[in-house]
């Protein structure tokens, strides 16, 4: 059988992809846009709907960063509410493990799993910024060396919550009064200790139906990617290209087998953007139309900034790039983004974008738009359908997580026009073979696992 | 007697498959159910016909019991409002947050999302905990052993009293939260290229004894601005919190005297705030005659093995008896009452069904449903927010 494409549909963010100036775009906060994306999903089939969280708000030069989107509502709440409104779509969310504690996450966890009847979906993040901290009574700084290590103990920990619980322990016999079969009056208990971690007790959340969330990872450093191998279920990755995306695909899932695992069991889903247009010009043309309001001339600077650590504000975004090097002093221009660490080597990026700009003379703006966030996909419906089953039955992925620049509809002409050229192809369900996201993914049940004495 | 000159305020206490611990084993109950969303839909559909202002869902971070025989799990209570939100219309949904062991910043965030997805329906309980157990499954403080019941003993009165004062603390940031964003902050002005406008967002720079919280919130400020904030106090130390950081009390008076001497305590604490609307708890276990609630509640205790007490009033009758007392009270100055169903459908589709006709036969109780928000069913205006700048001209 062809190798089956995954798709699902990520909540437009709270960065410059999202274009909130459109006539189109709406609300970034009441309920009816979250609806309407995800019923535009489950009317497509989609494996699930994601959410992003940041816990606070980003800023530049000192004050809050005002270009893009700004504020979002709380992951769960929102989920556990889409839960009412969806039956069988996966509802994935974003949740540090830095802000929270292994009890409360785990509760959270297995809640929206019986009240979405097993649609539950964690991607696993951790952050360490003491600037986020601030929001926190927990703070938010650790050592570099113990930041892995928290967060691998954090869900080994979650993961001996979920799994205090077998199932089959609720009977509710009203004949003979037991509401829990005899043998398991205890049922529950737990008890965890190490460096980071020292809890004890009952967990109050009987098993879920998935047994424990659908677990996500972003990691992409040789830690992050050893961490997927060993526990998640999927990775949430940027490797969207051929070109990038075989060989990340082939380094991670050969690293399956040294835990016992086979290569079905993690999927790699890259985020992606697209733009369709009834011809592959009509979507060129488009697409450029699209980059240019995503990235205005404050927007160009603002990305600047980031990459030289400069208050570069003078500058005309339509005139050449800065002389002056970055600096390379602690990061100070921009917090609460994570794409900050993405430029290792500023001095190398800055040189290659200034012989880049000279070469095809190219303004600052001009040179963003070029180097930051180009769409995935651009092309007729049926380009676009060729392009992702391609990447897929090439290995570079497992599908795709799609993230529409227009909230709440930018995903209608997608799943109209792309999706049945991809159930044409027979590469993507006409309908949901099952009523749990660990099915959508074709991940095997966890089952009730065996009672096991506690981890020291 | 007359129809009340100001609303009468009648609520529904939801916890498990109700407040009797054998209120499981009855007929009408699902007790395999009750982690699930349609029962919790089912049961706010119920309350929501009864036309009552709100629902409260109990939670907390322990097992329930230690006994094979007991109901034991229950699910976030913030989620299942959540989950019931979008299948309601009217009725205000408080779930019950532990405030000893969560973040004011998540818990602010989660309530004013619930308060859009319900469309400016959302409040909270909060609670505290000084329980051993609850605190070693977050390994993060340590309580002295105590015995809690014993409310004389000064140290128990020393930690309740600390950890009502954090309560306070909490509730000031997650209400500092709300309003961290004024509510034309979003401008989405595309000449200037600004979605918000940045002077209208506010750090709160909150910094107490027990925590400090930055903000601006993550959030816009909640359809209703400030979302309902409630408790429940038996005693000088939650009376006070309730008197200056709640919108709504919940009390357990023994008949209409003390009732009015709780409200006075509770007016006195004040400190100038507005007067909060104080309700009464019950817990009710309804028949259509008083032999016959008299006999379920008799037939429930023995189940259990023990008669059933409560830190509330245990009422046993029928609908027109619980009406006759319910006014009674209400004339010692509570604004309503939250009722605790013994079981579940039971007692919940009695106050819906005959309790609710009855108090409006009697001119007491609305017969529709005549505000959009929780605020607006407690004849709360919604607020201006504490810093959106007062127009200089």
């Amino acid at each position: 059988m062809t190798k089956q494409v995954h798709l699902a549909a990520h909540f437009p963010g709270v960065n410059n992809t999202t274009v909130w100036s459109d006539p189109k775009s709406g609300s970034h906060i009441e309920f009816s846009s979250f609806e309407r994306l995800a019923q535009t999903a489950e009317r497509a089939k989609f494996d699930f709907l994601f959410l992003a969280e940041g816990l606070r708000l980003r800023e530049q030069n000192g004050q809050i960063y005002d270009l893009d989107v700004v504020g979002r509502p709380d992951t769960f709440t929102v989920l556990a509410a889409l839960a009412a409104v969806t039956d069988r779509l996966g509802l994935a969310g974003t949740i540090n493990s830095t802000f929270n504690e292994p009890y409360e996450v785990a509760r959270q966890f297995a809640s929206l799993d019986h009240l979405s009847a097993g649609r539950a979906a964690w991607n696993v993040v951790t952050s360490w910024d003491a600037f986020t901290g601030e929001n926190f009574r927990r703070g938010g700084f650790l050592p570099q060396e113990a930041r892995y290590e928290r967060a691998r103990t954090f869900m080994e920990t979650t993961w001996e919550l979920f799994d205090s619980w077998h199932g089959g322990e609720i009977i509710a016999d009203k004949e003979s009064g037991l509401f829990l079969a005899g043998a398991d009056a205890d049922a529950g208990r737990f008890e965890h200790r190490d460096a980071h971690f020292d809890i004890g007790g009952r967990f109050n959340v009987p098993r879920s139906p998935q047994g424990r969330p659908v677990i996500f990872q972003a990691g992409d450093s040789e830690e992050g990617r050893e961490f997927a191998a060993s526990s998640a279920d999927a990775i949430f990755s940027r490797h969207g290209t051929l070109a990038e995306g075989v060989p990340f695909y082939a380094d991670v899932k050969r690293r399956l087998a040294k835990y016992g695992r086979t290569p079905d069991q993690l999927l790699i889903l890259p985020a992606a953007t697209y733009v369709l247009g009834d011809t592959d010009a009509d979507a060129a043309e488009l697409a450029r139309v699209v980059r240019r309001q995503q990235v205005s001339g404050q927007t160009a600077i603002a990305f600047l900034e980031q990459l030289w650590n400069r208050d570069l504000s003078g500058y005309d975004p339509d005139g050449p790039l800065p002389d002056v090097d970055p600096d390379l002093g602690e990061h100070t221009i921009a917090r609460g983004r994570a794409s900050v660490r993405m430029y290792r080597d500023p001095l190398a990026t800055a040189a290659q974008w200034r012989a880049k700009a000279e070469a095809e003379k190219l303004s600052i703006r001009d040179l963003i738009i070029e180097v930051t966030g180009r769409q995935t996909f651009i092309g007729s419906p049926a380009t676009v359908a060729a392009a992702i089953n391609d990447l897929v039955q090439a290995d570079a992925s497992d599908g795709f997580i799609l993230v529409p620049h227009i909230t709440p509809g930018g995903l209608d002409e997608f799943a109209d026009t792309v999706v049945p050229l991809l159930q044409e192809r027979g590469v993507f369900r006409t309908e949901y073979e099952g009523s749990t996201l660990r099915e959508h993914l074709g991940l095997a049940p966890l089952g009730s696992t065996a009672a096991r004495p506690a981890a020291s | 007697m007359a129809a009340a000159s100001t609303p009468f305020h009648l609520a529904v206490a939801l916890d498990g498959a109700g407040w009797h611990p054998a209120a499981w084993r009855e007929p009408a109950a699902r007790p395999a159910e009750l982690l699930s969303g349609r029962y919790w839909t089912d049961l706010v559909a119920e309350a929501e016909r009864g036309l009552l202002d709100f629902v409260t869902i109990e939670d907390g971070f322990s097992v329930q019991s230690a006994r094979a025989d007991r109901v034991t799990g229950r699910l976030d209570a913030v989620l299942i409002a959540a989950r019931v939100a979008p299948l309601t219309r009217h009725i205000g949904l408080i779930p019950t947050v532990v405030v000893t062991h969560t973040e004011p910043f998540h818990i602010s965030k989660a309530i004013a999302t619930l308060d859009y997805a319900s469309k400016g329906r959302a409040g909270l309980r909060v609670r505290v905990s000084a329980a051993r157990p609850e605190a070693a499954l977050f390994g993060r403080r340590d309580f002295p052993e105590l015995d809690l019941r014993n409310r004389d003993d000064p140290a128990v009165r020393q930690l309740t009293a600390a950890l009502f004062d954090e309560a306070a603390d909490y509730v000031e940031v997650i209400r500092r939260l709300w309003d961290s964003w004024d509510d034309d902050a979003e401008i989405r002005d595309a000449a200037t290229g600004r979605f918000i406008d940045r002077e209208r967002l506010h750090y709160i720079d909150f910094a107490g004894d027990y925590f400090s919280v930055k903000g601006p919130s993550i959030t816009p400020r909640p359809p209703q601005g400030q979302p309902i904030v409630s408790a429940l106090g038996h005693g000088t130390v939650p009376y006070q919190l309730i008197a200056t950081s709640a919108d709504v009390g919940f009390v357990t008076p023994a008949d209409a005297d003390h009732a009015r001497r709780i409200v006075a305590e509770i007016d006195d604490a004040r400190l100038g705030q507005d007067r909060v609307r104080v309700l009464g708890d019950l817990v009710v276990f309804l028949g259509p005659s008083q032999a016959a609630a008299a006999e379920r509640k008799a037939r429930l205790d023995e189940l259990a093995g023990a008669a059933y007490t409560s830190d509330a009033t245990v009422f046993t009758g029928t609908a027109a008896q619980l009406a006759d007392l319910l006014i009674d009270w209400r004339q010692a100055g509570l604004s309503g009452f939250r009722l605790r169903p013994a079981a579940i459908p039971d007692d919940l589709e009695a106050i819906t069904r005959d309790l609710v006709p009855e108090l409006q036969r009697r001119g007491a109780f609305r017969t529709a449903y005549q505000a959009g928000t929780l605020r607006g069913l407690l004849g709360l205006g919604r607020p201006a927010s504490r810093y959106a700048q007062v127009g200089s001209n």
